[in-house]
């Protein structure tokens, strides 16, 4: 049997390459998916506890995850294309509209 | 003592008179022009009616020998502090409001005849009426706070009516002299009740919880609340050092002036000291000098005056003086002879002021005494009554200036203070010599003019001719029982007259004598000076009486030059380079860190990010660390 430490161990992985995903990479869309990776290593965490300690509360948050993730997409989505369809590109770093500063 | 509602209604109904004026103003300034009539109409209706009141207060005084009291409600309660808003109309508060009423709204008949035509018609009736309404608070009042509101009031009031016609800078100077004049004295008057509440420290601040208690004080307390409420006097009443505003104060409409001169404001100061009897007749040091400030008030204000060409300035100091000699009075302790001065000169005074008003209204507001009289005015009534009023004021008997005037000089030689007798005589003298100076250069100096200037209006000749009667004949009031009299008004003010007057006829005799002949003798130095002088020719303005002993131009120098420097010094180094540079360096360096800071905020979603994980890191490690979880 896979021990609890492994899993956990994955779950974490995933959420730190999720983590650096969207410090590290400009690509909005994967920023976008980064952050699916996050959502999906705790998901990963929760379960594993959950099978660990015979208590199925934590599948219950992690199916209400999975739905606000769904729901998250959509939005997400719709948001790119709105951002796409204004500046043209899919570069976060020239998103910088609302600073007051002097780059707009 | 009775409580009435009655009381109240003398105050309340001046007061509702500026109210309503003042709301009448203002719909006449922003929608459309309310008739001068109606202001007339509340304006003098409303101290008729306050007269009124009194007069029926004073009937039933004399029917019962009774003192009224009008508690109205707790006004300030913390600690030991306990004063109520009350009114007390005991006999001094009943007989000043008596004439304060009645000079007052005869006053108020002739500024309906005075201010005709007037932009501020309305404005300046709203503030007529407040004055009066202050006074009668003064005057009424039950404790020094209350006293204090009315004091306050009238200064208030002053400041606003000197500097009626704002548009003229000297006039709003003038305001402002007077108001800061009287500021210097009432800090002395409310260092003065705060000091006698803590020589007392007693639960109820009223006139008679004062008087019960005044022996349970240290004398010491009591001589320096006597002397910092003086202070206040010093500067409501002009007396020396204090007395700069009141001829600048001339720059008002003269209504104003005869209201200040003769009914009100500057008698604030005598009826307050007389009110405070019981304070002052324990600490006769104090009185003392109250005599010497009095006596050297009303030899400096009548030597200035034997030179002053402007018609109102003349009267003005003229007024400085006679408060002098109330102060002479009330300083000694003869508190009823100061009042029956006040009481007269309030009809004389009011009398001369509107005369004064009705010549300068006649000749386009010309002042000057020798232009006056280079343009005769055609003014019976007014050359008859300031007749009248400048015989009265000279202390001619039987006007009655005489007897109110002579009774304080006996006052002061039954007292041994011969200095302050001898001053008093010669003051007379200078008065009799001035009044009469502007009398017969006015009225009696030959001159070229042949166009007589007319004006004449039922509500200037009024009022006049009532004062004037008043002036011949109030003196009887207070009739010398040498000559059969009663002592009206001594007998009425016996509670507060600790001394009375009480010395043998021949003496009495003397006295008066002396008196009539020295103002005998002034009268006929300015009538061989003045009654055939060359009105085109007239005195120069230089020397130093005619500039006021340089007085102004010394506290000019003094006071106002000084402090300026003060100020500016304060302004250039201790304000501009070592506070604002201190706090100024400190925002710079607030600015300079805020710009640090507001670099993190770039608008960078993966910045953000990043810098989020790190704090969250940094939460956890000291999370692990600090509770090894």
């Amino acid at each position: 049997m896979i021990s609890l430490t492994s899993y956990a161990f994955v779950s974490m992985i995933l959420f730190s390459i999720g983590v650096i995903g969207v410090i590290a990479r400009r690509n909005i869309f994967v920023i976008y998916m980064s952050i699916e990776l996050m959502l999906n290593g705790i998901a990963l965490f929760l379960i594993t506890f959950a099978r660990y300690h015979f208590n199925m509360d934590p599948q219950i948050i992690t199916i209400m995850v999975i739905s606000i993730a769904a729901a998250e997409a959509a939005i997400f989505l719709s948001v790119i294309i709105l951002l796409f369809r204004t500046k043209k590109s899919l570069d976060t770093d020239i998103f910088t509209t609302l600073t007051q500063g002097e780059k707009s | 003592m009775i409580d009435t509602s009655l009381l109240v209604w003398i105050i309340l109904a001046p007061l509702m008179g500026a109210i309503l004026n003042g709301g009448l103003y203002f719909y006449h300034v922003k929608r459309k022009p309310v008739s001068e009539t109606l202001f007339s109409i509340i304006g003098t209706g409303t101290p008729l009616i306050a007269f009124l009141i009194t007069l029926s207060l004073f009937l039933d005084m004399v029917d019962g020998g009774v003192t009224f009291k009008q508690q109205l409600f707790t006004w300030v309660n913390i600690g030991d502090l306990n004063i109520t808003m009350a009114f007390l109309g005991d006999n001094l508060a009943i007989f000043m409001s008596m004439f304060v009423t009645f000079v007052g709204w005869l006053i108020h008949i002739y500024a309906i005849g005075y201010m005709t035509g007037d932009n501020g018609f309305g404005k300046f009736f709203a503030y007529f009426n407040l004055f009066l309404a202050s006074m009668l608070i003064l005057v009424l009042a039950d404790n020094p706070v209350i006293l204090f509101i009315g004091w306050e009031g009238v200064g208030v009031c002053s400041y606003l009516l000197i500097a009626f016609y704002y548009g003229d800078k000297e006039n709003v100077i003038a305001g402002n002299k007077a108001f800061i004049a009287n500021r210097v004295g009432d800090f002395g008057f409310i260092l003065g009740i705060v000091t006698l509440f803590f020589a007392l420290g007693q639960v109820d601040l009223s006139f008679s919880s004062l008087e019960a208690n005044i022996s349970n004080a240290s004398t010491g307390l009591l001589a320096l609340a006597g002397f910092l409420l003086f202070v206040g006097a010093m500067g409501k009443s002009a007396q020396v050092p204090l007395y700069v505003w009141l001829p600048d104060a001339m720059a008002g409409p003269t209504p104003i002036s005869a209201l200040i001169h003769a009914a009100t404001m500057v008698t604030a100061g005598v009826y307050m000291v007389a009110r405070f009897h019981f304070l002052y007749s324990g600490i006769e040091d104090i009185g003392i000098f109250i005599a010497y400030i009095g006596a050297f008030s009303a030899l400096l204000a009548a030597v200035i005056a034997t030179r002053q060409q402007d018609i109102k300035k003349i009267l003005a100091y003229s007024t400085m003086s006679q408060l002098g000699y109330m102060f002479i009075a009330v300083g000694l302790g003869f508190y009823s002879s100061g009042l029956f001065h006040v009481f007269t000169h309030a009809f004389f005074k009011a009398m001369l002021f509107m005369g004064a008003g009705g010549i300068i209204i006649a000749l386009h507001h010309e002042q000057n005494i020798f232009k006056i009289a280079q343009h005769r005015a055609q003014l019976p009534i007014i050359k008859f009554t300031f007749l009248i009023g400048v015989i009265a004021i000279a202390g001619i008997p039987p006007f009655s200036g005489f007897f109110s005037k002579d009774a304080i000089l006996a006052a002061a030689f039954q007292e041994g203070q011969y200095l302050i007798w001898g001053i008093g005589m010669f003051t007379a003298f200078l008065t009799a010599f001035y009044m009469f100076r502007l009398y017969f250069i006015v009225f009696v100096a030959p001159t070229k003019d042949t166009v007589p200037y007319v004006y004449t209006s039922k509500t200037i000749t009024f009022p006049l001719m009532i004062l004037a009667i008043g002036a011949v004949f109030a003196g009887f009031l207070n009739f010398p029982a040498i000559f059969g009299g009663s002592h009206l008004v001594d007998t009425w003010l016996a509670q507060t007259n600790s001394i009375k007057i009480h010395m043998s006829h021949t003496t009495e005799y003397i006295l008066m004598a002396a008196s009539i002949l020295v103002a005998a003798t002034g009268i006929f130095v300015a009538y061989k000076k003045y009654a055939n002088f060359d009105v085109y020719k007239p005195e120069d303005e230089k020397g130093i009486i005619a500039n006021k002993f340089y007085v102004d131009e010394f506290y000019d120098l003094v006071f106002v030059q000084f402090s300026k420097k003060i100020s500016v010094m304060i302004d250039k180094i201790l304000d501009m380079k070592i506070i604002d540079g201190f706090i100024m360096s400190t925002c710079e360096q607030f600015v300079e860190f805020g710009k640090k800071v507001a670099t993190i905020q770039n608008a960078n979603v993966r910045f953000y990010a990043a810098f989020m994980l790190v704090g969250m890191s940094a939460v956890f490690i000291y999370l692990y660390i600090s509770l090894g979880l």
